[in-house]
């Protein structure tokens, strides 16, 4: 690469050294049909990321009128479920109860919920062991052994703050962001 | 394979001696385009196309693999999913007019090549395979190319598969059949599409293979060169590796260019408008023409007008394809010994005029079926099969060609102008 500070004076000197003028030239073209070769790669690469409509639906409104206490709905955010629980002021109680040590993934449920909103618990339905839905959103489902939901797949009990309590799943079922529009609406995302 | 003074591939790395005795991958590659094929030193740039051909089918099978990920071969969203590549995805549009404009500089860069070839008779012994092998991927491109256009499921999409299944109709008793066995109905519809979005992805991985077999079958005599005399001696060559990987790089190079001109500013000048209106089975575009690169093809099939003793319809789809079969018989229609038109006078001038028509049917087939179009199209078509079947045999029974050069090394010694002015002293015994 240095070859190119050469004059042409200088160019026998150049060549005893065994870098010639010619190696610059081919360096530099070579590397110029690889730059432009890996600037290719881009549009192929990116063009598998999620396209404009698939992001134009990343965003939801929900309803939460119609959800009594200790009920929960299933709705979908990205393709995936979303639960969305109205706690009953027991079930808020047993997540306050727990001490934080002894929880694998340490939150509290005041920071699992909205300030003024801790009874609306917003998480994806996504067991983060290895995505399945988790029951107990639904009426009559099984919701584990801490009355929050229970993984079928392999048996993970999460409580009424759907924090990780016993099983494979390495954390909390994930908040979402969102932010209270009304009283009873809320926006995902 | 290869001339006895080709350079011999030796592994110096420990690791590529290992390789080369279990998988000789590498050996294979240095003596196809590496130092170990030597090639003829004096060629010209027309010899730069075949190798950009390949560059043309390595740019569309990769996008065109991406552009399967969100295609949808579906006649109720195969329109729209094309939209959603233009507007959605990432790069979308860039890949999909990349896809779209490549298949144009494929058929440009193929054109050109067979030119080269037929200019320079490259398709004579020892090489008849490797033009015949030719004649095939030609034949497979055009059905590729012709399935591809479907796909987007527009009026000129829907409209083109109508028109070309149907000339599978003028065969005589078995046609209809044949049609409604093609498309799979009775008009283009569901089931079309998705057999041809099939066959469009399968096609270019046949098209990959014959290109094997083309590069194989050209490899065992070596490359022609714009003398046409055989190599005698390792003067006359110089290796693939570097000097023709750095002419055939350049020339990518400059040809990219224009395809990226294309491609950026100018995206859908070779395309029609009308392919932009979802397909309609109730009502034909006013103007419907194919690709620029069936041009002339459709040309023939609409230059015959009146029956005679078979239908005017049959004429023109046995013209059609007769025009392109024809030119596998090409090598024993041609049995001039001097292989390149530089040396042969008297044909250089039929080929001009050869050309000369092949580009009026162009014209006439991007025209409408009217006079004067049609009646141009007439003459050029007749020129087009007299050239093949009368002049060439004739020409290579009567003409009387320049001397030709003892080597190329002199040829390239001594310059164009020696070459071609009789010195005397040389033998017009060209047979060699």
């Amino acid at each position: 690469m240095a070859a190119v500070e050469h004059s042409e004076g200088l160019a026998p000197a150049a060549e005893a050294e065994g870098v010639r003028r010619r190696d610059f030239i081919n360096v530099a073209a070579v590397s110029f049909a690889g730059v432009g070769g890996a600037a290719l790669l881009y549009p192929l690469i990116n063009q598998m990321n999620p396209s404009a409509d698939v992001l134009a639906l990343a965003q939801i409104d929900v309803d939460l009128s119609q959800i009594q206490p200790g009920q929960a709905i299933k709705t979908i955010f990205r393709k995936q479920p979303l639960f969305v629980r109205n706690l009953t002021p027991q079930e808020m109680q047993a997540a306050n109860a727990v001490p934080i040590s002894e929880l694998r993934d340490p939150q509290t449920l005041a920071e699992r919920t909205k300030e003024g909103h801790s009874n609306w618990l917003i998480t994806m339905g996504v067991c983060t062991h290895l995505g399945c839905v988790p029951l107990g959103a639904g009426p009559g489902e099984n919701r584990g052994e801490f009355g929050g939901y229970f993984c079928p797949c392999h048996g993970s009990h999460y409580d009424t703050a759907a924090r990780i309590r016993k099983g494979p799943a390495p954390t909390n079922l994930a908040v979402p962001e969102y932010e209270f529009t009304t009283d009873t609406a809320v926006r995902v995302g | 394979m290869s001339f006895p003074w080709a350079k011999h591939y030796e592994p110096k790395h420990p690791l590529m001696r290992w390789m080369d005795e279990r998988l000789p991958l590498p050996r294979l590659a240095y003596n196809a385009v590496g130092p170990g094929y030597p090639v003829p030193r004096n060629l010209n740039s027309f010899w730069n196309f075949g190798v950009l051909a390949g560059l043309a089918l390595v740019i569309q099978i990769v996008t065109g693999i991406v552009l399967a990920m969100h295609y949808n071969a579906n006649a109720d969203t195969a329109f729209a999913s094309t939209e959603h590549i233009m507007r959605n995805v990432n790069s979308g549009w860039f890949l999909r007019y990349l896809h779209a404009n490549g298949a144009s500089f494929f058929f440009v860069v193929v054109y050109i090549h067979i030119f080269r070839g037929i200019y320079y008779g490259s398709y004579k012994a020892p090489r008849e395979m490797v033009w015949m092998l030719g004649l095939v991927i030609f034949l497979l491109m055009m059905a590729t190319a012709f399935m591809g256009y479907v796909l987007p499921w527009g009026q000129m999409s829907f409209w083109g598969a109508q028109v070309i299944t149907g000339l599978f109709g003028a065969i005589p008793l078995v046609g209809e059949p044949i049609q409604t066995w093609l498309v799979g109905g009775f008009a283009p519809d569901q089931a079309t599409l998705t057999r041809f979005f099939s066959l469009h992805y399968l096609l270019p991985f046949v098209i990959a293979g014959v290109v094997i077999l083309h590069i194989w079958a050209l490899h065992i005599p070596g490359s022609g060169n714009p003398t046409g005399v055989d190599v005698k001696s390792p003067q006359d060559t110089v290796p693939f590796h570097p000097y023709y990987t750095a002419k055939d790089g350049w020339f990518a190079g400059a040809a990219l260019t224009v395809l990226a001109l294309f491609v950026f500013f100018m995206p859908n000048a070779l395309g029609h408008a009308d392919n932009y209106i979802p397909a309609n089975p109730l009502a034909t575009p006013a103007h419907i023409v194919p690709e620029w690169y069936f041009w002339p093809f459709y040309a023939i099939l609409r230059a015959f007008t009146f029956d005679f003793i078979l239908p005017a319809k049959l004429w023109g789809v046995l013209a059609m394809f007769g025009s392109i079969l024809l030119l596998f018989f090409l090598p024993w229609l041609d049995k001039s010994p001097v292989r390149s038109g530089s040396y042969r006078p008297t044909f250089r001038i039929f080929f001009w005029v050869w050309l000369l028509m092949l580009a009026v049917l162009f014209y006439c087939g991007g025209m409408p079926a009217e006079e004067p179009y049609v009646m141009m199209s007439q003459v050029a078509t007749m020129y087009y099969f007299a050239f093949f079947l009368i002049i060439l045999p004739i020409l290579s029974m009567v003409e009387r060609t320049l001397p030709l050069p003892t080597s190329i090394s002199e040829s390239v010694l001594h310059g164009k102008t020696t070459d071609a002015a009789p010195t005397g002293a040389l033998q017009p015994a060209a047979a060699e």
